[in-house]
This record gives structure tokens, sequence and C-alpha cells, in this order.
């Protein structure tokens, strides 16, 4: 038996150590993988609650999420592409502007 | 039994998440990911969650996963400097997190140390899941299909090139055409050289 609190606690590092990379991370890549990470830890805390709950909508909206993070994956990346086109460069600190 | 496998696997994810922060190349960091999601669907699994577990591992971790690593392979991605121009980022984002780091954690931990989660107690199979997605779920669920085919256009939009950058292929220029610019390139040299 685990506490709930234990997963709860997983899912809460896992988001921090993902907003942090989102802060500090210099390339939008990573920037972006980072936000992939946010997601996961979300969607643990969504399945262990659905568990505690005896509830099976956790694992639906967990099924919308990854539907959501796949659609964001594609049109993020295809606007990463865009911008790297662009400008030469992955370093988040350039991209301050709207245009060239 | 179960607390050994959820601090084995809880263990490879942070750790996984650790290195993905300390790694400055981003295909270490893609592949970091990579092993966070698997040790997430190992955790999946011990609650309960066969559905979810697996569409982590084939979904997340194979479909997804793959697309940011083809992208960082067609950007010939590589390491970018550490060092930000801006401190605003570390004067103010190192306390705000950490804050909400106890804040979350403290939080949580508090408020559900009671409720305990057994192996096997509340095992969820694809059946069920199904029944509520085309049940009561099948309005969002339509809905999804739409937000695709528009992340389907806009991907392809976003990363198509612009006209005027692409160069302009021989093949699709009529020859008539051609042999105009050319002409006209002629008499300009030679115009020049008079």
């Amino acid at each position: 038996m685990v506490p709930l609190s234990f997963y709860l606690a997983l899912s809460a590092i896992l988001f921090i150590l993902g907003v942090a990379g989102f802060i500090f991370k210099q390339d939008i890549i990573t920037v972006f993988i980072s936000i992939e990470l946010m997601l996961n830890g979300v969607n643990l805390a969504f399945v262990a609650f659905s568990h505690a709950l005896r509830q099976i909508d956790g694992n639906i909206f967990v099924f919308f999420v990854m539907v959501i993070a796949a659609a964001e994956a594609a049109v993020g990346l295809a606007i990463i592409i865009a911008v790297v086109r662009n400008r030469n460069s992955l370093e988040a600190d350039r991209m301050s502007l709207l245009r060239d | 039994m179960q607390l050994t496998l959820f601090i084995i696997f809880g263990l490879i994810a942070v750790g996984g998440a650790v290195n993905l922060l300390v790694q400055r190349h981003p295909i270490y960091s893609a592949l970091s990911l990579v092993t966070v999601m698997g040790a997430l669907a190992g955790e999946f699994l011990l609650l309960g969650a066969e559905f979810i577990a697996f569409i982590q591992v084939i979904v997340y971790a194979g479909a997804i996963m793959v697309l940011f690593v083809f992208v960082i392979m067609v950007l010939n991605a590589g390491e970018v400097p550490r060092e930000s121009k801006s401190r605003m980022a570390a004067l103010i984002g190192l306390p705000v997190l950490a804050l909400l780091a106890v804040t979350i954690i403290g939080q949580l931990a508090g408020a559900f140390s009671q409720t305990a989660l057994g192996l096997g107690d509340y095992v969820i199979q694809t059946g069920p899941i199904g029944d509520s997605l085309f049940h009561q779920y099948l309005l969002p669920f339509e809905v999804t299909s739409v937000l695709f085919l528009v992340g389907l256009l806009g991907a392809v939009v976003l990363a198509a090139r612009e006209p005027d950058a692409a160069p302009a292929r021989g093949g699709e220029i009529p020859e008539s055409l051609v042999e105009a610019g050319l002409e006209a390139d002629i008499a300009a040299q030679e115009a020049a050289r008079r």
C-alpha cells in the first residue's frame, strides 16, 4: 500500500522540474521538452486521483491531455522550425522580437 | 512490494527529469524525457491504468518523442551557451519556484497521507474507457478530431517555406520565360559593356 500523497509528491516534483527547465533553459527545444515534462507530471496526478476516487474520468482526462500534447507538439515544432529558419539560432534570448 | 516498485520507478523518473535539466544538448534532453515517460508508464501500471500505461509508451514515448528527435536532427541543433543574458529569471524565478515547490508538495503530502492505494484493487480496463469515451465524453472526443485537423493544417502551413525564400526550381518555370530572362540578362550585360 502506497499513500496517495507519495504519488502526488512525485507528480509535483516532476511538474516543478518542468517549470525549472522552462524558466532556466536557453534552448527553445529543451524549453518545449520541459512543457511535456509538466504535462506528464499532471497526468500522474490525474491517474492517482482516478485510482483513489474509483472514478474512470481521470483516465479519460489523461487521454485528452495526451491528444492535446500531440497536437501541441506538431504545431509547436513547426513554429520552432519556422523561427530557426528565420534567425539561425535556438537561443530563447534572441527571440524577443516578433519580426526579423 | 508496491512501495518498492513505486520507489524504483519514481527514482528513475526524477533522475531522468534532473538529467533533462542538466544536459546541454537537446537530443540528450529528449532521450531523458523518454526515460521519464517509461518510468511513468510503470507507475500507471501500479495504479491499475493499463490503457493509459500502454498509450503512454506507444503514443507519447513512441510517436511524440520521435517527432521531437526528428526536429532536433532536421535543425541540426547543437549546444547553446548556458548563460542567460537576463538575471530576472534567476532573481525572481528561483525564489518563486522554491515557494511553489514547498507549497505544492507540502499541501499535497499533508492532505492526502491517509488515503492508501493498493496494487490491483481498482484496475481500469480498456472496455470501460471506450464506453465512457463514446457515451459521456462523445462531444469532447469529436471536437478533438477537429482540433487535430486544425493542428495538422497549422503545422503544414507554419513549417512550409515561404514562396519568396524558396529557390525556384527550373522544371516549374516555362521554357519561354527562362529564355526571355536569359535574353534580358545578355542584353543587360551587353549594355553594361558599352
